[in-house]
């Protein structure tokens, strides 16, 4: 089969200033202690962080065109955002509100008021907008069918699992007669405690919730279906960049630790393992690069280019962090030590937007290698 | 600095004044290597224009447009890709203009004579002997070299030797280039697991090499060969793969076609592979982008450790998806091929023969170490043989 031309790799100047003014922001305001200690509130998300990531350096409208309120960007540089993200485990509702949402909204009628209106203050990060479906919904997958439109808009049902609702300020319910903007304050959550602590989960309850209704049932599905795609291809960078992050840490501590009167790094055993892992990780940043740019072309190839970044980079990040516990030995299964927090996000990662068996099975079909 | 426009403007003169349909192949070589676009970084006067080398490409594609012949790569890879970058950076100007020109045409095939049945992965520890003779200043050389291919074509080989057996095992090692053709070399057909003698031992009995033919200082072999050991592992990715190029192909196209081999747990290690290798291909395309743009990272060490596991994973499951077909093999009859060509040959062939490819130009652990220790940095192993005379280590 043949390939089309070759996708571009590599980061750009600005790809790279974008991420250096991520990271510094992290690393300032969102080190390994304070997201533990946030963690373990029921506010695991820093709202001031949220807003200078948004606002001050304007990382919630890189997806959306500037005519529309956004940066204007691609999804190459919120690829990069995640990536960032990734790698501070940061408790951020920036997959979530800035792609999810974002991409749902631009794939509605965006000539309408309604969802121009709510796009633009997306984008602007004055408001956080969280789509009410499970987070292990993936692309290709049948969208969930349980809330009923009673007439008018007033909404009924309940979704669970759902990601960062509870930092929504608005919410994007798909239900049987169209897609409804709500507000948050209409809905009741029920928390639910999530195996990855960084990223809260709840059950989304709607009874008799009035919303404003932004696309019929077809544009709707279409919608979503198409933002699960460029969820799921940028949910490869957010891997990338925790499995890095895993990958440097365990390199530096088994460099300084010393056993049997030598450094443990120098055993070869951990040195063949380590060599291993940075092998996957190189081969995880192209996966996920690639996945990037066609989605930002709007390559033909984008959904099995998805499909392949996410059946391979979900494995390099659990391996990575199962790694990181390891390598640290005691340390690494400590409450403080923050690999943890890693491990927990990479296994959550990886049942997020579609498992890797559910990647496999589109490539699949993509590649044209029936199942028997 | 010379553009790419102005290099492609002395492409059309060579090819105006040399028109490939009608010159004889290696006159148009010959022509092309002295037009400075053989190698295009290499300097004036040695094939090359002192150009970035990612201008190469330019001169190759307009040359292949043209219809022009190339020279072979394949057939001659082991001196386009070790002997000459390490003539170039080491070489004296005599030796590089003697050898050069007809390496890089294809005239002189050459072969390398490093690996020993002593010294494979620990190749500092060679025992092919070479001593000067004291009259006229010639080496003579004695030993046994192992998994040489193309020994049996190769005109000239890059050979190191031990001359100061009393020095640590890699001080004590100088750099030869040897003819093939010297009284003293015998070349053996080496049988392999395939059947075929794709490799060569060579013994070297009483070989003498003149003083010239030496590169580099005496006891610097070891500095040396460092250079054509990088050369080859940096071989491998620069070449632009198809999607299902590579050894992922053929099953594909077998799962594709033969509905009837087809059960779910070979599907499941299928797409498992297919992902690996369409992975370990945009990985190859990614580091061919960073050093076009000149920002070469670490990750060509790691190609081909991929490549070895990725071809032995998928040969193996391409056997074992073929039946009864699997059982067969295509001919045991011990042949000479000139080439490894895995697509044009059986499942069975290509399962056998990957098996050479994480111990060939270093083996796999051992680039793990190289990738854990340059790239990340950890710590060396502690080696107690650094420092010991070579004529006192254990044997």
């Amino acid at each position: 089969m043949a390939s089309r031309a070759p996708f571009d790799l590599l980061y750009s100047d600005t790809e790279d200033e974008l991420r250096s003014a991520v990271r510094s922001l992290l690393a300032d305001r969102c080190d390994a202690a304070s997201v533990l200690a946030r963690a373990e509130t029921d506010r695991p998300h820093d709202p001031e962080l949220w807003r200078t990531l948004a606002t001050g350096i304007g990382a919630a409208g890189l997806l959306v065109p500037e005519k529309l309120g956004g940066q204007g960007a691609s999804h190459r540089e919120a690829a990069v955002v995640l990536e960032e993200l990734g790698r501070a485990v940061a408790p951020a509702p920036y997959l979530t509100s800035a792609v999810l949402a974002t991409e749902i909204l631009l794939g509605c009628d965006t000539a309408s008021a309604e969802v121009a209106g709510l796009l633009a203050q997306v984008a602007a990060g004055a408001r956080v907008c969280v789509p009410a479906v499970p987070l292990t919904l993936a692309p290709g997958a049948p969208l969930p069918a349980g809330v009923r439109d009673g007439g008018g808009g007033v909404l009924t049902g309940r979704v669970g699992s759902v990601a960062d609702a509870v930092a929504a300020d608005v919410l994007l319910v798909l239900a049987d007669t169209g897609l409804y903007a709500v507000p948050a304050p209409d809905v009741s959550l029920v928390r639910a405690v999530p195996l990855d602590l960084t990223r809260p989960l709840a059950t989304v309850v709607l009874d008799g919730a009035a919303g404003t209704r932004l696309a019929d049932p077809a544009a709707a599905r279409a919608a979503v279906a198409g933002a699960l795609l460029s969820g799921a291809g940028l949910l490869a960078s957010e891997q990338l960049g925790l499995a890095e992050w895993c990958l440097t840490e365990t390199v530096g501590y088994v460099r300084g630790r010393h056993q049997f009167n030598r450094p443990v790094g120098s055993f070869q055993g951990l040195k063949h393992r380590l060599a291993r892992l940075w092998l996957d990780v190189a081969s995880a940043r192209a996966a996920a690069r690639a996945a990037a740019d066609a989605l930002a072309t709007g390559s033909p190839d984008a959904p099995l280019t998805v499909a392949v970044a996410q059946a391979y980079c979900s494995g390099v990040a659990v391996r990575a962090a199962e790694e990181c516990v390891q390598l640290h030995g005691g340390i690494g299964m400590t409450w403080e030590h923050p690999a943890h927090l890693y491990l927990k996000r990479a296994k959550a990662d990886s049942l997020a937007l579609g498992t890797t068996g559910h990647h496999r099975a589109l490539v699949a079909d993509f590649a044209e290698l029936p199942s028997p | 600095m010379i553009t790419s426009e102005e290099l492609a403007a002395r492409v059309r003169e060579l090819l105006a004044a040399h028109p490939p349909g009608g010159t004889d192949r290696e006159d148009f070589l010959r022509a092309r290597f002295d037009a400075g676009l053989a190698w295009v970084h290499y300097p004036e006067g040695l094939g090359g224009l002192g150009a970035p080398r990612a201008l190469q490409a330019v001169a190759d594609a307009e040359l292949e447009a043209a219809g022009a012949p190339d020279n072979d790569p394949r057939r001659i890879g082991i001196g386009l890709g070790m002997a000459a970058p390490t003539i170039l950076a080491y070489g004296t100007e005599e030796q590089k203009r003697r050898f050069l020109r007809p390496l890089w045409v294809g005239e002189e095939v050459w072969c390398q004579l490093f690996s020993e049945p002593g010294a494979g992965s620990d190749l500092a520890a060679l025992g092919t002997r070479a001593v000067r003779e004291s009259g006229s200043g010639d080496w003579i050389v004695d030993g046994q070299k192992v998994w040489t291919s193309s020994a049996h074509t190769a005109r000239w080989a890059i050979l190191i030797a031990r001359t100061d057996p009393a020095l640590p095992k890699h001080h004590g090692i100088t750099y030869f280039l040897c003819d093939m053709h010297a009284p003293g070399v015998e070349v053996r057909p080496l049988r392999q697991i395939t059947g075929e003698a794709e490799f060569n031992e060579v013994f070297l009995t009483g070989v003498r090499i003149p003083d010239a033919h030496r590169l580099g200082a005496v006891g610097q072999g070891w500095e040396v060969a460092r250079t054509t050991l990088m050369n080859e592992r940096v071989s491998i990715g620069g070449m632009r793969i198809p999607r299902e190029g590579g050894m992922i192909g053929p099953v594909a196209g077998a799962w594709r076609e033969r509905p009837e081999l087809r059960t779910h747990a070979l599907h499941q290690r299928l797409l498992e592979l297919w992902v690996e290798a369409e992975v370990a291909r945009l990985t190859g395309e990614r580091l061919r982008q960073q050093l076009a743009a000149g920002q070469p990272g670490p990750e060509g060490s790691g190609m081909k450790l991929t490549f070895a596991r990725l071809n032995q994973e998928i040969s193996g499951l391409e056997v074992e998806l073929l039946g009864e077909e699997g059982l067969r093999y295509e001919d045991w009859t011990m042949r000479r091929p000139e080439l490894v060509d895995f697509t044009g040959r059986d499942a069975g062939y290509r399962y056998l023969r990957a098996k050479g490819n994480s111990i060939e130009g270093g083996t796999s652990e051992i680039l793990l170490n190289i990738v854990a220790e340059r790239v990340l940095g950890l710590p060396a192993e502690p080696r107690d043989d650094k420092d010991l005379a070579w004529k006192d280590l254990a044997r």
